[in-house]
């Protein structure tokens, strides 16, 4: 790393929230409050067909009859659902031919948050479906991608375009009454992200999208949809940073993803949203329903990298329903200041010799509780299933929490299940031994949290790795006593 | 009449037949409105996810038993561990068998909760005792407080060792067509003292028997305390065994739990560590069929640094059976140096069978190394062959497998004597006759 002492020093000295600038953009935004009458607007600006209006319609009315839930175990203030504006867009929207003619503004953020998207196009071969305010601004590689067959637009963009496979696809996995905020997302989702790989297609370069919160007071509320025909391999990056924002910003998304038989669908997650300050004020929201489907054969994985947020509330799950389906899941949880995270996983084994891995990494500093809460059910069909967990926490200073809930639910006897779970500190020792080679406590530390981390940092592609690396130094600046 | 019902009008009955001028009517008379608040828990609440209490709300108890029963010695012989020279405190219906019981006021008090609660000499202990760990919003809890009046009550004073272990054993003669217990004991071991004891509950017929018992034990000062419950009761019979205890610095507390029999079977488990250096100990094995449900639910909580926990469960389940443990390790942040180990391990033999899992951390101090594992899994096969394949027939091979899984727990029991008598009830359990002792 060509990144010494100083540099650090320098960058922990003025580190607030790096993302934490405001883009001025006009906005077209709908009057605050949530009712059918939001809702349908929200559908008639989209210029949505009558089956999504009322798709929209049914879930508003489900979630106007459901309570937030509180069993997480995380303390926030409920959030205003009916101060909440729940459309903005950046209302120029021409077409664009090429970067020059994109609004130099929104160039300029794109700037900051590191993604200069021709930069990406050249040297990632990645193809950025950047979500800014909740309309996609811009697509590329789209060309590519259309050779193979593969869809990728935002989703508002497939319900034009591909209806018969949103309509398909759209709340399967998570029905539009899941839960609150499945429910609340159902009905006033303004964009997101679409994806179908046909059968036999292996993606050629990883899909990404980045999400913006900008809008002040704005509410996101994201829906991505994934689909990988039989025989398919698609690889999802997803990454988030928020301007900084005093008030807390909701952030509800959902996302669906589904296998069919032999496809397999990796989903990798770095979430960096505004975690609030040092005080614990402001922060933004996230409660997110993933989760995702396996026909036979199939397999999705999941990885995540959770660093911000001042509430996270989390549990990007697995279905295996065919037979011989794998899911997994890895997972780094870091929590600093005031942060507050519930976060996991769940396995449900439907089919036979389902297979599921959990790795999960609890880091948690400062005054922040970090919760794992997993579910493993293995059901009566369920023959010859298995599952590996294991979740190590790690707590620095005796502020904060570190918390396992696993559910652990068997009724198969040819089922094994194994499920490990340590907390523990790191050790003086490791940190002397580091001290003692030239190497400071606060590196020290740095390096021990990566070695730490490694099972889950090794997981994600390449440039999201080192990206994440440094989200855990930044993340954790201060909290070695 | 619900069962709710029935009980908060029994209580004023019940009210007649005790002395209502102590403080002690006032504990009860509060614990019964605490009940009426809390009522039974259900599947909503999450320390009850697993388990339902409704098959055994419906049945009509009789909550006050008739006049004592005499029982002969030798009808009852097998379910005391007879080979054993202890002092014994043995209940029928809910009431003290005298000539069944041995108890002692010589060094230290081995007697009855009743004499306890009405004696004056006895009232400084009762008053800094009584009620004083049992959590106040469990509905259970309060409902035995309510009706608290008979029991085991064990007074060990500084720097004795009780000369031999004791027997706490309730009987049901099952002259009701349903009957409702609640027994409520208190153990207190003085500063360097040491006691061992073994709880027991046992119907005598198939008519059902519901139990809610509840224990407090408190560990002073380098107590050293080893209690050990055993649980195989008719398939008709159910108990909710509520056990707490408080340990001072330097104490030693272990629970064995052998679960076997029961229809339902809850056992609410909680310490509470008010010292350094202190050790915990909890440890069980389940082996259970037909369509028996055992539910360990556990909690450890640390406040002070330096001490040290330990739990260890195992489980084999047949044919229909459910198995449920739910184990919590809470760590304040005062308790840097704790060490804390749990782990769970279950073996399900049938496809009907059933096993819930919740390990729980909650950990607010750094300097601490805890953990927990769970495994759910079934017998090894490779290891099966083997014993097979050296002329040992499958029924007994695989009894021998089980055997070693439920053998760590068993290791640590102190009274050889009980060890034998465990061991032979897993073999009865088991059906099987290995033609050795382990």
């Amino acid at each position: 790393m060509a990144y010494t002492e100083d540099d650090l020093k320098k960058e922990l000295e003025t580190k607030e929230y790096e993302y934490g600038f405001y883009t001025d953009i006009e906005s077209d935004t709908l009057p605050v409050g949530l009712n059918e009458d939001i809702v349908r607007a929200i559908s008639k600006k989209k210029n949505e067909p009558e089956w999504m209006t009322e798709w929209r319609l049914e879930a508003f009315r489900v979630w106007s009859e459901m309570e937030e839930p509180d069993w997480a175990n995380v303390n926030y203030p409920k959030p205003d659902f009916q101060n909440i504006s729940y459309y903005s867009a950046p209302n120029k929207k021409p077409k664009y031919d090429s970067l020059d003619e994109v609004d130099p503004e929104l160039l300029d953020t794109f700037k900051k948050l590191g993604i200069s998207l021709d930069e990406q196009k050249k040297l990632a071969g990645v193809a950025v479906d950047v979500v800014m305010d909740s309309v996609s601004v811009t697509t590329t590689f789209k060309k590519t991608l259309a050779e193979k067959g593969i869809i990728f637009c935002s989703i508002s963009e497939a319900i034009q375009e591909h209806p018969e496979l949103v309509k398909k696809y759209l709340g399967t996995v998570v029905p539009k009454t899941d839960n609150f905020y499945a429910a609340l997302n159902s009905a006033v989702f303004s964009d997101g992200s679409f994806c179908y790989i046909p059968k036999g297609v292996k993606c050629p370069m990883e899909l990404s999208t980045y999400f913006r919160i900008n809008q002040a007071g704005t509410g996101q509320f994201e829906r991505t949809l994934v689909v990988a025909d039989k025989e398919s391999y698609v690889s999802y990056l997803e990454g988030c940073t928020a301007p900084m924002r005093d008030e807390n910003q909701l952030h509800a998304a959902v996302v669906e993803l589904i296998a069919l038989d032999d496809a397999e669908i990796k989903y990798s997650t770095v979430q960096n949203w505004f975690p609030g300050n040092k005080d614990g004020k402001g922060g933004v929201f996230n409660f997110v329903t993933k989760r995702g489907l396996c026909e036979e054969n199939a397999k999705i994985s999941w990885t995540q990298v959770e660093t911000g947020s001042a509430v996270t509330w989390k549990y990007p799950s697995c279905i295996l329903k065919g037979n011989n389906s794998i899911g997994e899941f890895y997972s780094i949880a870091v929590t600093n200041n005031y942060q507050q995270a519930d976060t996991g996983t769940k396995m449900i084994h439907l089919g036979k010799n389902t297979r599921s891995t959990i790795i999960s990494k609890g880091i948690s500093a400062g005054k922040s509780q970090n919760s794992y809460r997993g579910l493993v059910q293995i059901n009566k069909r369920a023959e010859n299933a298995r599952n590996f967990s294991q979740c190590d926490s790690l707590l620095m200073g005796n502020k904060c929490g570190a918390h396992t809930f696993p559910y652990i639910e068997v009724n198969n006897q040819s089922g094994q299940v194994e499920h490990e779970a340590t907390t523990s500190k790191i050790g003086e020792d490791q940190i002397f031994y580091c001290n003692q080679r030239g190497i400071d406590t606060e590196r020290a530390i740095a390096l021990i949290v990566n070695g730490f981390s490694k099972e889950v940092l090794n997981k994600l592609p390449m440039e999201f790795a080192v990206e994440a690396q440094k989200l855990l130094e930044i993340s954790l600046e201060g909290s070695v006593g | 009449m619900d069962l709710k019902e029935k009980l908060i009008s029994s209580y004023f009955a019940f009210e007649e037949q005790v002395d209502t001028d102590s403080e002690i009517h006032d504990i009860r008379s509060e614990a019964i409105k605490n009940f009426e608040t809390a009522g039974f828990p259900s599947r909503k609440d999450e320390e009850w996810k697993y388990t339902s209490l409704k098959s055994l709300l419906k049945e009509d108890y009789s909550i006050f038993p008739k006049k004592e029963e005499a029982l002969d010695y030798k009808d009852v012989k097998q379910y005391l561990a007879h080979d054993i020279d202890s002092y014994n405190i043995v209940f029928i219906d809910g009431i003290y068998s005298s000539h069944l019981s041995q108890t002692t006021h010589d060094k230290f008090d081995a007697c009855l909760m009743s004499s306890a609660l009405s004696k004056p000499k006895y009232k400084a202990i009762i008053d800094n005792y009584f009620n004083k760990i049992a959590p106040k919003g469990s509905g259970l809890n309060n409902l035995n407080t309510a009706f608290s009046r008979e029991g085991a009550f064990i007074n060990i004073p500084k720097n004795v060792a009780a000369d031999k272990p004791i027997q706490i054993i309730n009987l049901s003669t099952g002259n009701e067509s349903a009957l409702m217990l609640q027994p409520r004991n208190l153990v207190i071991v003085g500063e360097n003292s040491q006691v061992q004891i073994i709880e027991r509950h046992q119907s005598l017929n198939d008519n059902p028997v519901f139990t809610n018992s509840v224990t407090e034990i408190f560990a002073e000062k380098r107590a050293i305390v080893d209690y050990y419950k055993i649980q195989n009761d008719r398939k008709t019979a159910s108990l909710i065994d509520n056990t707490f205890v408080e340990q001072h610095q330097e104490s030693f507390c272990s629970v064995h739990t052998f679960a076997f029999g029961g229809k339902l079977v809850r056992n609410n488990l909680e310490f509470y560590q008010k010292g350094e250096r202190i050790d915990s100990t909890m440890k069980g094995v389940t082996i259970i069929e037909g369509k028996q449900h055992i539910d360990h639910n556990t909690l450890v909580h640390h406040i002070e640094p330096n001490c040290e926990s330990h739990q260890d469960y195992k489980g084999i389940f047949d044919e229909k059976s459910t198995g449920v443990f739910n184990g919590k390790v809470y760590v304040e942040k005062e308790a840097q140096k704790t060490n804390a180990f749990q782990s769970n391990n279950n073996i399900l033999l049938t496809d009907q069978a059933t096993c819930n899992s919740k390990p729980q951390l909650e950990i607010f101090a750094d300097d601490v190394a805890c953990s927990h594992g769970c495994t759910i899994g079934q017998l090894d096969k490779d290891a099966l062959f083997y014993l097979k394949s050296r002329g040992i027939p499958e029924k007994e091979a695989k009894a021998l497998l089980m055997y070693a899984f439920a053998n760590d727990v068993l290791e640590s029991v102190k009274i050889p004597e009980l060890k034998k008598r465990v061991n032979k009830m897993i073999a009865e359990k088991l059906n099987v006759n290995l033609g050795f002792d382990l």
